[in-house]
This record gives C-alpha cells, sequence and structure tokens, in this order.
C-alpha cells in the first residue's frame, strides 16, 4: 500500500490525461458511452488522489522522482500539503461530469459530446499536474494543458458571444502563459536548475538579484491574469458567465484557483516570501490589489441582472479575499502571517465548493426554464425549492454568514488582518461582504418572494443526475462550516509551511 | 459549579428539527399546527427543568465542535443566559397560540411557521452561547431567519423595511465580527468569564474602540439611537412577528449582548479602571441610552399607527435596559436585566391587542379606535393592564424594573437617570393613557357597543400575558420567577 | 568616448537580449495598438517567440558543441546547454495549439458575425 501510494500522485495525472485523449476513441461507435468513460476515468483518478492524501497526512509529502532519475537532474513530482487542493479538484470533477451527462446536450449537439469529456478530463489532468509538479517548467506547460482546454471548453457552444469571450481570455492568458514562462527562464538563467526546491535553496544562496526581482514580478503578473486580479480581471465575466454552467463551476471554482496556486508554489515555496528574505514591499502591494480587487468586484456586481454574470464578478471578489488573507506575511515574524494564510487557504478549498454549488444551480434554473436574467426567473422557487433552497444556501455561504463555509474564511482572514495590524484590509473585506450579501439577498428576493414569472409555466425540479451534485456541494458548504475544525487540520500544515514553520505549529490560543 | 448536560443543545434543536418538519410536511394544517405547539410546549420543558440547578448556582454546558484551537462551538447556561432562555421560550409557546389564530387564512404559513421556529431556535442559542463566538454565528442566524418572516407580506413597502433591516443589521454584525477578532487577537480567548477575558494592559484607546465596535454592532438591535431606524419600519410584519421578534427576540438579542459585552467580556472592574484612567465609556453608553428613552417616547407620541407607537415605545423602553447595564452598579444591572422579561410581556400583550384589533376591525390607527373598549372589553383590559406597566405603577412587573433602576442609578450618584425615568414615566403615560381614555370614554362612531371579542386564540394569549405582568409585580420577591435568576446573574457579576 | 566604447561593446555581445526584447515590445504594440485579431493574434506570437529566442539563446555558447560524447567532444570541451533547447521545443509546440485554437475560435467569429475587427465585434455584441 505504502509503495502503491507513492506512485499517486503521479497516476492521477497521468489517468486523466491519457484517459481524456482516449475518449474520443472509446466512445467512437456510441457518443453517450464517453460519459461513463469520463466518469470512470475521474472516479480511477479520485481514487489515486485520495491514497496521495492518505499518505500525506500519515507518512509526509510525497516526492516522486520521474523515472528515477534524481533531482535536480530528473523531474521532481512533489505532494505536499497545498496539493491536498488535487482532492477537491477530483471530487468536484466527478460532481461536475455527473452533473454534465444531462445539462451539457441542452447546450451542445450529441456530436460533440466525447470533445467535451475530453476538454473536461484535461482540464481536470492540467491542474492536479500544476499543483502536483516540482518542476518550474512543468508548472508552465500544465498550465497551458488547462488553459487551452479553458479556452476551448468557453467556446464549445459555438455561439458568438462565447467565442469572443473566449478569444478574450486567449488573448489574455497567452501574455500571462509568456509571462510565467519569461520567468521561469529568468530564473533559470540565475540558478541553472529548474526543480523548485533546488532554486528555492540557491536563491537563499546568493540573495536576490536583479534578474530574480524582475521574475517575481513577471510570476505575479501571470498569475494575477489567471486569477483574475483587478486589474487584469477584464476576461473573467464573459467567460465564466458565457461558458456552460458545468464548465462555468469548473473555472470559477477551480481554475482561477490556478492562480493562487501558482503563487503559493512560486511566490511561497520558491521565493519564500513569508520566509527569510525581505519581500515586504511585494506582499504589501499584493496586500492592497487584493482590497480593491475585492471592492471591485463586489462593486461591479451589484450592477448585473444575469444571474451567472453575478456569480462571475462575485468570484473576482472571492479571489481577492484569498489573495489578501496570503499576503499578509512579514519576513521578521513569520508567525503573525498565520492565521491570515490559513484564512486564504480555508477560502481556495471553501470558495471553490460554494461557488460551483451556485453555478451549478443557476445551471439547474436556466436548463428547466431557458432564462438566465433574475427578473425573469423571479417566483421560481416555488416551482424548484431544491434547487433554490440549494442555492440559498450557497448564497449565504458566500456572503460569509455563520454557520456556513463562507464564514471562517471572513472570520480567519479578519482575524489575520487584525494580528497582522492592518485592520483597513478588515474594512474592506467586511465592505465587500455586505455589498455580496446585498446581491445575493437581490437573487433570493428575485426567486423566492416576487410575483411569479407568468411565463414560466409547467416547470418542475431539476432531473436528480443535477440535482444530487448540488446537494452534495450544498452539504460541503455546511459541513466546511459547521465541522470547520475538519478542514483546519488539513490545512493548517499546509499554511505553517508556506511560512517556513513547523507544521505542527498552532496559533495563538491553542 | 460547571455541570456537563445535553440540555442547552437540545433546546435550539427542538425548534431546528420542529422547523424543518414543517418544511417538509408543513403544507397540511394539523400536522402544522400540532408540531409547532407540540415544539414549544417540549422546548419549554427542558429549558425549565435546567431552572433549579441554575438557581442554585449550576451551569450546564454543552461542548459543540471544536471550531479551531481556542475556539469552540460553545452553550453554556449560565443565570444570565438561563434568564433569558427562560423568556423566549416561554413567549414562544404563547406566541405560537397566537400566531395560529392570527395566520388563519394568511399566505405562505408553511415558510412563516418554519422560520418563526428558527428564529426561536437561534434566540435561545444566543441565550446559552459560551463564547462570543457562538453568540455571534447565533446573532447571524437571527438576523437571516428573520428576514423572511419581515418581509412575509411580499408587498413593496414589506420589502423596502427588509432591505432596510438587514442592511441596518448585517452593518452591525460586521462591527461584532470585527470587535470579536479584536478581542481574541486581544485575549487569546473569547469565552464569557467573570469578571471578564480584558486587561487594562491592553491599552485604554484600544478597548475604548473595542467597546464602540460592540456597542455600535448590539446597538443596532437594541435600537439605540440613531441606530432604531430598522425597527418601526419592519413592523409591517404580521403582529405575531412585530410581537415576538421585534419586541422580544430580536431586539433582545441585542441588548443581551450588550449586557454580554459589559459584563463577561469587559467586566465591571475594568470599564471602572477604564473610567479612572479618563475614558468613562459606560458613561457615555449611559447618556446614549437616555437620550434614547426621552427622543422615542417623544417619537411615540406623535404616531397614530397603534404598532409604530409600540414600535417607538419598544425603542425607549429598550433603552432603560441598557441604562441599568450601564449604571454598573447591582441595583442598576438588576433592574436592568429584568426589564428583558418584564418589558416583554407588557410589550407582547400590547402587540397581540394591536393585532387583535385588526383583525376583527381592520383598524390600524389609533384615531379610528374610538370606543374599541366597548366593543372588546376584555382585550383592552389587558392594553389597560400593559399600559400601567408600561407607567411602572405599583403592582405592575413595570415598577419593579423601574425601583431597582432608581436605586441603581442613586448607588452610581447619577440623579440624571432618575430624572430622565421620571420624565419617560409621564410620557408613557402621555402616549398610552389617550389610547385608553379613547377605547373607553368615547363613543365607537356608529354607536354600536355589542360585545365582539376576537378569537379565542388571540384573546387568551393576551390575558396570560397581562395576567403575567400583574403577577410578576405582586411576587417579585418569590424563588421561582425572574427576579430571583437575575439576582443569581448579578451575583455573578459583581462577584457579590 | 570609452565609456561609450565599453557600453557598444556590451550591447554587441548581448544582441540576442537586445533583439529579444526589441520582438518584445513589437509584439506588445501588435497586440495592443492592432485591431485585426489576426494581426493580434501574430503579436501574441512575436512575444512567444522573441522569449524562445531569449531563452534558447541563453544557454548558447560561441564555438560551443552539441552536448554528445563523440568524435571531438569530450567532457572537457564546451559545450551548449541543451536543457533551454528542450524547453523551447515543448514551447513551440504549446505556442503552435494556442495558435491553433484562436484560429479556429477566429474562423468561427468570421463566419458568425462576418467580421475580424475587435472594434466592429465589440458593436454587434
Amino acid at each position: 500500500m505504502i509503495e502503491f501510494s507513492q506512485h499517486c500522485p503521479v497516476l492521477m495525472t497521468i489517468t486523466l490525461i491519457i484517459g481524456g485523449a482516449l475518449t474520443p476513441i472509446v466512445s467512437i461507435s456510441r457518443k453517450k458511452f464517453s460519459f461513463w468513460w469520463a466518469f470512470f476515468v475521474s472516479l480511477l483518478a479520485f481514487f489515486f488522489c485520495s491514497c496521495a492524501v492518505w499518505r500525506l497526512y500519515t507518512m509526509g509529502p510525497i516526492s516522486y522522482w520521474l523515472s528515477g532519475w534524481e533531482p535536480p537532474y530528473g523531474i521532481e513530482v512533489y505532494f505536499d500539503y497545498v496539493s491536498t487542493i488535487t482532492f477537491l479538484m477530483t471530487a468536484l470533477g466527478i460532481l461536475v461530469i455527473v452533473y454534465s451527462k444531462r445539462y451539457i446536450l441542452h447546450d451542445i449537439s450529441e456530436e460533440k459530446l466525447p470533445t467535451y469529456y475530453t476538454l473536461v478530463l484535461l482540464i481536470l489532468g492540467g491542474m492536479v499536474g500544476f499543483s502536483v509538479t516540482g518542476d518550474m517548467f512543468n508548472l508552465y506547460v500544465f498550465l497551458e494543458i488547462l488553459s487551452l482546454s479553458g479556452y476551448a471548453l468557453i467556446a464549445i457552444t459555438e455561439e458568438k458571444l462565447n467565442a469572443m469571450a473566449s478569444f478574450k481570455y486567449l488573448v489574455m492568458g497567452s501574455v500571462s502563459s509568456v509571462s510565467v514562462l519569461l520567468g521561469v527562464a529568468l530564473l533559470y538563467n540565475v540558478t541553472g536548475t529548474l526543480n523548485m526546491a533546488d532554486i528555492a535553496l540557491r536563491l537563499q544562496q546568493f540573495g536576490p538579484t536583479t534578474a530574480v526581482y524582475v521574475a517575481l514580478v513577471l510570476f505575479i503578473i501571470g498569475f494575477s491574469v489567471k486569477a483574475a486580479l483587478f486589474p487584469v480581471h477584464a476576461w473573467l465575466p464573459d467567460a465564466h458567465a458565457l461558458a456552460p454552467s458545468p464548465v462555468s463551476a469548473l473555472l470559477s471554482g477551480l481554475v482561477i484557483k490556478i492562480g493562487i496556486v501558482g503563487m503559493l508554489r512560486v511566490l511561497y515555496c520558491v521565493y519564500k516570501l513569508g520566509g527569510p528574505v525581505d519581500f515586504t514591499s511585494v506582499t504589501n502591494f499584493m496586500g492592497w490589489l487584493a482590497a480593491v480587487t475585492v471592492l471591485v468586484g463586489a462593486f461591479f456586481a451589484f450592477f448585473q441582472d444575469d444571474i451567472k454574470m453575478i456569480f462571475a464578478y462575485s468570484s473576482i471578489s472571492n479571489i481577492g479575499y484569498i489573495l489578501m488573507g496570503i499576503s499578509l506575511v512579514s519576513f521578521t515574524q513569520p508567525e503573525r502571517g498565520y492565521l491570515g494564510m490559513m484564512g486564504g487557504l480555508v477560502h481556495v478549498f471553501n470558495h471553490a465548493i460554494i461557488k460551483s454549488t451556485l453555478f451549478l444551480c443557476a445551471g439547474a434554473l436556466i436548463y428547466k426554464t431557458g432564462f438566465r436574467k433574475l427578473s425573469d426567473l423571479r417566483g421560481i422557487g416555488k416551482k424548484m425549492p431544491i434547487t433554490c433552497g440549494v442555492l440559498t444556501i450557497a448564497a449565504l455561504s458566500i456572503a460569509g454568514i455563520p454557520p456556513t463555509a463562507g464564514f471562517i474564511c471572513k472570520w480567519y482572514i479578519i482575524l489575520g488582518t487584525i494580528e497582522f495590524g492592518k485592520p483597513i484590509f478588515a474594512v474592506a473585506l467586511l465592505l465587500g461582504a455586505m455589498l455580496v450579501f446585498a446581491y445575493y439577498i437581490k437573487i433570493i428576493n428575485a426567486l423566492f418572494f416576487r410575483e411569479p414569472n407568468e411565463s414560466i409555466t409547467e416547470v418542475d425540479e431539476a432531473p436528480l443526475s443535477m440535482l444530487v451534485p448540488i446537494i452534495i456541494l450544498a452539504i460541503g458548504c455546511l459541513v466546511m462550516g459547521i465541522f470547520a475544525y475538519l478542514p483546519l487540520a488539513v490545512i493548517r500544515p499546509a499554511a505553517a509551511t508556506m511560512l517556513g514553520l513547523p507544521s505542527t505549529y498552532l496559533p495563538l490560543g491553542g | 459549579m460547571e455541570v456537563y448536560s445535553i440540555r442547552p443543545l437540545l433546546a435550539p434543536m427542538i425548534s431546528i428539527v420542529c422547523a424543518i418538519l414543517i418544511f417538509w410536511r408543513g403544507d397540511n394544517t394539523f400536522l402544522r399546527r400540532s408540531l409547532s405547539i407540540s415544539a414549544s410546549i417540549i422546548k419549554w420543558i427542558v429549558v425549565f427543568s435546567m431552572l433549579p440547578g441554575s438557581l442554585a448556582g449550576k451551569i450546564y454546558v454543552t461542548q459543540l465542535v471544536p471550531f479551531t484551537p481556542g475556539i469552540s462551538i460553545l452553550l453554556r447556561v449560565d443565570a444570565l443566559g438561563m434568564f433569558f432562555g427562560m423568556v423566549s421560550s416561554t413567549l414562544w409557546v404563547i406566541t405560537t397560540i397566537y400566531a395560529i389564530g392570527y395566520m388563519e387564512g394568511e399566505h405562505a404559513r408553511k415558510r412563516f411557521f418554519a422560520f418563526f421556529a428558527l428564529c426561536v431556535s437561534t434566540t435561545v442559542g444566543i441565550a446559552f452561547a459560551g463564547n462570543m463566538f457562538t453568540l455571534f454565528v447565533f446573532y447571524e442566524m437571527l438576523t437571516v431567519c428573520t428576514y423572511p418572516l419581515v418581509i412575509h407580506e411580499e408587498t413593496p413597502e414589506a420589502m423596502k423595511a427588509g432591505r432596510k433591516y438587514l442592511v441596518y443589521t448585517l452593518t452591525g454584525g460586521s462591527f461584532i465580527l470585527f470587535a470579536t477578532a479584536l478581542t481574541f487577537s486581544l485575549s487569546g480567548t473569547v469565552s464569557f468569564s467573570q469578571p471578564g477575558i480584558l486587561s487594562i494592559n491592553s491599552g485604554v484607546g484600544i478597548l475604548a474602540v473595542l467597546f464602540a465596535m460592540f456597542m455600535l454592532g448590539f446597538g443596532v438591535k437594541s435600537a439605540i439611537m440613531p441606530l432604531h431606524g430598522w425597527l418601526p419600519s419592519a413592523m409591517v410584519a404580521p403582529t405575531p412577528v412585530s410581537s415576538l421578534l421585534h419586541a422580544v427576540a430580536v431586539v433582545k438579542a441585542g441588548v443581551f449582548g450588550i449586557t454580554r459585552v459589559t459584563y463577561n467580556i469587559f467586566g465591571v472592574s475594568l470599564l471602572k479602571e477604564m473610567a479612572s484612567k479618563g475614558i468613562n465609556v459606560a458613561y457615555i453608553l449611559m447618556w446614549a441610552a437616555m437620550i434614547t428613552i426621552i427622543c422615542g417616547s417623544l417619537m411615540a407620541l406623535m404616531q397614530d399607527n397603534l404598532k409604530k407607537r409600540l414600535a417607538y415605545s419598544t425603542i425607549s423602553q429598550l433603552s432603560y435596559i441598557v441604562l441599568g447595564v450601564s449604571l454598573l452598579t447591582p441595583d442598576g444591572a438588576a433592574g436592568g436585566i429584568v426589564h428583558i422579561v418584564n418589558q416583554a410581556f407588557m410589550k407582547i400583550t400590547m402587540f397581540f391587542v394591536a393585532g387583535a384589533i385588526y383583525k376583527k376591525t381592520h383598524k390600524k390607527n389609533i384615531s379610528e379606535m374610538h370606543g374599541i373598549g366597548h366593543k372588546m372589553p376584555i382585550t383592552m383590559a389587558t392594553f389597560t393592564v400593559a399600559s400601567l406597566g408600561m407607567m411602572g405603577l405599583p403592582p405592575t412587573a413595570g415598577f419593579i424594573s423601574k425601583w431597582y433602576l432608581c436605586l441603581g442609578a442613586l448607588d452610581a450618584g447619577q440623579i440624571i437617570a432618575v430624572v430622565v425615568l421620571l420624565i419617560s414615566s409621564f410620557l408613557n403615560a402621555a402616549y398610552f393613557l389617550p389610547i385608553v381614555y379613547r377605547a373607553y370614554f368615547v363613543k365607537p362612531p356608529d354607536g354600536d357597543v355589542t360585545t365582539d371579542e376576537a378569537h379565542w386564540t388571540l384573546l387568551l394569549p393576551c390575558v396570560i400575558c397581562s395576567l403575567y405582568v400583574i403577577a410578576l409585580g405582586l411576587f417579585a420577591d418569590l424563588p421561582f420567577v425572574p427576579l430571583a435568576l437575575v439576582r443569581e446573574a448579578v451575583k455573578q457579576f459583581f462577584v457579590l | 568616448m570609452n565609456d561609450l566604447t565599453e557600453l557598444f561593446n556590451k550591447l554587441f555581445v548581448n544582441f540576442n537580449y537586445i533583439v529579444a526584447a526589441t520582438l518584445f515590445v513589437i509584439g506588445l504594440y501588435t497586440v495592443i495598438a492592432k485591431s485585426n485579431l489576426i494581426k493580434k493574434f501574430m503579436g501574441l506570437n512575436i512575444i512567444e517567440t522573441s522569449v524562445f529566442l531569449f531563452i534558447v539563446s541563453s544557454g548558447a555558447i560561441v564555438g560551443g558543441k552539441a552536448p554528445i560524447i563523440g568524435e571531438g567532444v569530450s567532457s572537457k570541451t564546451a559545450f551548449v546547454n541543451p536543457i533551454p533547447q528542450a524547453l523551447i521545443l515543448t514551447g513551440i509546440v504549446v505556442a503552435m495549439s494556442t495558435t491553433a485554437v484562436a484560429l479556429s475560435l477566429m474562423i468561427k467569429l468570421y463566419e458568425q458575425c462576418g467580421t475580424l475587427n475587435a472594434d466592429k465585434l465589440k458593436e454587434l455584441k
């Protein structure tokens, strides 16, 4: 078992990517078979991931050398506490695939089913690979795999608006990928290695030079675009709102987190922002960027009528929360940044769950009624009580109302800002949360408390294959909030290692 | 002495289960009614089973999930919590009976009763919360659960009131969240303890800011001026909602929070120490309360809509409690806290009467209520009792609170507070007695004086509550009445 | 005067980097300034090319041999670092796939909107 679990991080990546590539072949005679194939592949990947996570928490991080070549010469796959997010990715992948079974035929023809599932598996594979690799160049390659699948998934419906949104995303995404690549190249030129742990070691030995700083800026630019931070967020609303709903759930729930995972990997594991080197100006800048992103996202969401557009803008705001949490690091006293870091990391998980719930619920509404504007969807809550009830739970959760998942991060980030001595960020966050709640209450009002739209007749509850995933996710929203110690137990060592603290570190009051 | 027990958890869970069952099977009228009533009675029994222990100084504790190192969701029933839990669970039974009668023929009753149960559940949660964090969790849940009740009518006016309510209370909630985090950061804990968890070493300035944050947060629900704007507009809700939530649960949750912060987070000695260093936050709070008492009464005078007048009267009366708490003397605190129950029973009687009148005659304005006492003599009699209580005449419950408040004010050397209380009594008389006068001594315009009472489900709660108002006044010193519990609580606060 | 010579010397020695930087700026200009989507994308390709040039030239050594031990090459001979080349091969593949996706998107857009002008597409929205 131990021997086997060591291979799991690689196995899950390979399973997803090869499984994705094989989808068109296995479903050549029966297009609908592609669903079962994708379902099977994602289950397999989830199983591998569970094994890897189990090993991580019993025996510590897994360092796997591809074909046995020792790093820094060979490529290293490194499954550490940050890689736990792959668990979420594979789990969410299964739910999204199950959800797609009925939904996706609403948006694309049966002919294209294999293409769709190929892309879904590839995007999952790209994200999983991105999160487990210990090699800088692999980071770039996986980034491109998942980005390209993302562009294609947005445009899969062949609507012209989708093609435009996808193109916008593609241009900005390519620029960001290029800047990541340039950053990797610069670091390689300075240190002569591509292995992350090795680069980190050498950077500390030599101290930062101009090229290292330039590379840092390039990484921040690159990952900011992927994470849709202000002011490079412009691609997100259209792309996330127009994509088919399960794809929106993947994009908003996971793909934008890739920007954050990238930052954690590069800025915290390689550059050691939270560690011994003084990068205070960088983290300060990131903090302010986060505060502005929170407010800008929340502000623009306010003017939307399209239900998915609201969710898309709120994603921008939430990415701001996460960045705010992880930017509260101080190089002299790493423990001061612990609570904020934990809040940010928890929100990576919680926001993924909440936002996919929201998008999948919105998808169920669109699937059943054909409407996507709030003004058209009014009064639907009486006809689709489960979908709307789940949507309400998720909406309360994202607004940070206790005891739901969203509250945990709000609490920790606020605590973190206070501990860090920057309460002004907490004000931005609370203001953002208020604005968020204001527009989510607008949604709840429209769904439940307004005169039903007469043109919606004979609408009943969504099919089971759509209800089951959203109910599971809604339970996730509640469980992650009420039993917060479960995710926290997983995330605490991650936060500690990000800051260079021992993984058993306990914060104040502990 | 702390005793581990499942009962503090059981009490809120009963109403949550009840709410879920109503959501599930609430379309059946009989099932919905029997569920509501039986849940409220079971809960009442559970809460009261802890009363003897509580009076003997026992503290019942249920540790729920650990939230994180240092914080857990903790239910802990001390004397003050027991007191508030008792008030809300008792009133839930009465209001449920009333609501069943009142909501007859209204729309969306399933939703109404389910959220009604949820609200009571969260209120009991607030009462039993063992630390600031748990209190905040239930406090925010209460805000959310009340929203569907406030906008029950779904009219534009109701929606507007609901929006206003949310904006006020959630902003307040944000303040509390920030303050709670700050408290945790300063002291490393958020548990309620005697005599408080903060220490003067944190710096007087930051403590004052913290206190102000808490007061701004809880002040919204306790409707301290100028944070009271939501309360009068929220009166568009159906009467049972106004009565239980806006005279009892929601507003009292705010006052309860202020009491907790003052005595269990800061503590008497720390506040006095801060005063000696030049920042007397309790004194500022006292002035805010006094201004609210007077202004609330004056604004009540100007209202013609009966429910609006009651709302402003609530604003004024709530500040009695805040005033009592801010005096920082044992008698003042006792007067303030006991006013939670006294005011609750008096105000709920009045709301019940207003609802009964509306249900029977569809009259909302006082100027239309000529001779209503001839048509509904029993109803108006209960209203009269409650009015007398509000003025603080013996032997009603109101007298007890005023007596202790005045004693406390004199102890603290605040003659001005005594004067304010007296002026307020006159103002209370000025806005309640005309209603009584008009009801009994002005002939109805149509000259019809045949007795025509509201349905018994509406009448019975009025009668019970008004009898209770008198009983609370007459038997204030018996061992099993609320005052005994309040004495126990005050004894803990002041370490007597 | 000496300083200037030195500067020119430096520039000349690093001319590969200068070309890369110039290409980068040209590409960036094209992406931002041109409204035709194909031109925009060509700009992006130029940027990518500039980065590739930068990386691949950083591993080069004047007079270096291929790192294969054989005739006239021993472990002591100067050889060209193969890793940047390997990276760039991958990079070119990635860039090509991006271009393919972009072009197919543009075909879709042109079929449906009849134009590839970014400003006109905005109006069509």
